[in-house]
């Protein structure tokens, strides 16, 4: 036998990359079922009839299909103006959000200062703190202001900055090398044209990260509305969603079939965003390479 | 107003066994919860980061679970869990075992928030697929040339260059986790503490005493000493981040 043989067909690159997709596709399709199991529940439920839901032991698959829960849940209330109002607020606090925090970060990660880690741990400080013990002096002082009833207690903050987001839009910017800046800082850019030009476009994916949180979160707020809104007209789905939950009995037909409705916007917004993502990533990998 | 002194520190240590008790709970699921979740959404993060016919799917599935709203999860969960006629235990069924009674069982509710807990990793997951978009690919075809094999690739290449995102992940999921409480309340019949009080977290015992007995001395008692744990457990952190956190950027730490 000659020691020099072509490889055999297993030992070929192609070979042993399709083994791997095929492996790859395998786990996660396993995986998908896995996860899209209990939401199953969820959207079955959404079609049964409230009989079906209280039949014991519960059935996998609506005997019949009731579509009509989902228009039927929509009319209970004005779920229409109820969604704009949560499209507007979601909107405006993602906005807000990715601008303040991202420049917040741009501060930390690059611009050298005294005090800059002390004044960091602080910032990371109030994370520590649970939500619950601040809500209370949080409602006193917007109640002062005279917030109660408008919106502004649910925007204002997203401008104000978020732990969280800063820290992590930090983290990205660290890997972004200095080289970059400093030729920029030569040609006489200042330290908001530097953010504006090179950080926002370098760290396009984490920027979209941060976006589809903060989207997401406003979205689900429920505490948020729940303290500061008063008015019917202003409220938001979550609140809306609330209504379902009754004190004598809990609509479930039309709890879950709204919960799906409501979750159906943050997913298309999610698998349209991932565009970007991808874009975002040749971006930074052309600078780096 | 009456001032106790450090009286409402000292009860904490000397006459509240709850208190241990909350204070065990939390630290058994911050030790559970925060490897479990790390590892879990970076392996999720380099499987989503293949190119797969249909990867914008399986991303948005995986997703799915953190798109979903608190209170709505944990309900749904409750009936997911339930011994009898739960799904979890009917699969397992399936596969011929019988599954534990999960949340009416006291070994089995922690173990039952930290499943419903990986459930949602696809969050976690996102920050990774973020910092992986800037790794260039000529670092993995440099590193074919000379042979490497997947695992070196992930060890040399991949893990250095999202240490920025697991020391972040690894920190704010500490954070998190010794903050559990809405999960523990939903769950066990507003903030009861669930069979043998096993669900009685750091956080729930604070509200309890916050507003059910109105006595707010000795929670903010136990909100100081909570935050004294977290930070000390954060600047750890953050000094042992020096020695492996790499960030590509230069030598800003």
């Amino acid at each position: 036998m000659s020691s020099v043989s072509a490889p055999k067909f297993y030992e070929t690159k192609k070979f042993k990359d399709k083994v791997k997709y095929t492996f790859v596709t395998f786990v996660l399709i396993a995986g998908s079922m896995l996860i899209l199991l209990p939401l199953w529940w969820m959207i079955s439920t959404s079609l049964k009839s409230p009989a079906e839901i209280a039949q014991y032991p519960p059935t996998f698959f609506p005997k019949e299909f009731h579509f009509n829960n989902y228009i039927e849940a929509w009319q209970t209330a004005p779920f229409t103006r109820w969604a704009l109002n949560t499209l507007f607020l979601a909107s405006v606090g993602t906005i807000g959000s990715v601008l303040v925090n991202s420049l917040v970060a741009y501060g930390f990660a690059k611009i050298h200062f005294k005090g800059r880690n002390p004044l960091f741990i602080l910032v990371l400080s109030t994370m520590l703190i649970p939500g619950f013990v601040t809500m209370v002096p949080q409602y006193i002082l917007f109640s002062k202001l005279g917030w109660v009833n408008t919106y502004l207690p649910l925007l204002v903050p997203a401008f104000l900055g978020s732990a969280f987001f800063i820290f992590l839009l930090r983290q990205f910017m660290l890997g972004i090398p200095n080289e970059l800046m400093e030729a920029a800082v030569l040609d006489g850019a200042g330290h908001l044209q530097i953010w504006w030009h090179i950080m926002l476009p370098l760290t396009k994916p984490a920027l979209i990260t941060v976006a589809i949180f903060s989207f997401n979160g406003a979205w689900n707020d429920l505490l948020g509305p729940l303290l500061y809104i008063n008015d019917e007209s202003m409220y938001t789905l979550q609140i809306g969603l609330q209504t379902f939950k009754g004190t004598v009995q809990t609509q479930w037909h039309y709890l879950m079939a709204m919960s799906v409705t409501v979750l159906l916007p943050v997913i298309f917004l999610f698998f349209f965003f991932q565009k970007y993502f991808i874009e975002g990533s040749n971006l930074s990998s052309g600078t780096k390479g | 107003m009456n001032f106790v002194g450090l009286e409402n520190y000292k009860s904490m240590f000397t006459m509240d066994d709850l208190f241990r008790t909350s204070l065990f709970n939390t630290v058994y699921y911050v030790v559970f919860s925060v490897p479990l979740t790390t590892a879990g959404a970076i392996i999720l993060a380099v499987l989503l980061n293949q190119k797969i016919k249909g990867m914008k799917f399986f991303r948005t599935i995986y997703y799915l679970p953190a798109v979903l709203s608190g209170v709505a999860v944990y309900l749904l969960w409750m009936q997911l869990l339930s011994p009898s006629t739960g799904l979890v235990n009917t699969m397992l069924g399936w596969i011929g075992i019988t599954g534990p009674a999960w949340l009416f069982d006291p070994d089995w509710t922690k173990p039952a928030l930290l499943l419903m807990k990986m459930w949602s990793v696809g969050g976690g997951m996102l920050l990774y697929l973020a910092i992986m978009q800037g790794v260039s690919p000529q670092m993995y075809e440099a590193a074919d040339m000379e042979g490497a094999s997947p695992w070196q690739k992930f060890y040399y290449i991949t893990l250095p260059m999202i240490s920025p995102i697991i020391f972040f992940d690894v920190i704010t999921s500490t954070i998190g986790a010794f903050q559990i409480f809405q999960e523990a309340y939903v769950m066990t019949e507003n903030g009861s503490g669930g069979p043998g009080n096993s669900l009685l977290f750091y956080n729930l015992h604070m509200w309890n005493n916050a507003f059910e007995v109105f006595n707010m001395g000795y929670a903010s008692a136990m909100a100081w000493l909570l935050f004294l744990i977290v930070m000390i457990l954060t600047s750890v952190n953050m000094k042992l981040g020096k020695r492996w956190v790499h960030y590509e950027g230069g030598n800003d730490k």
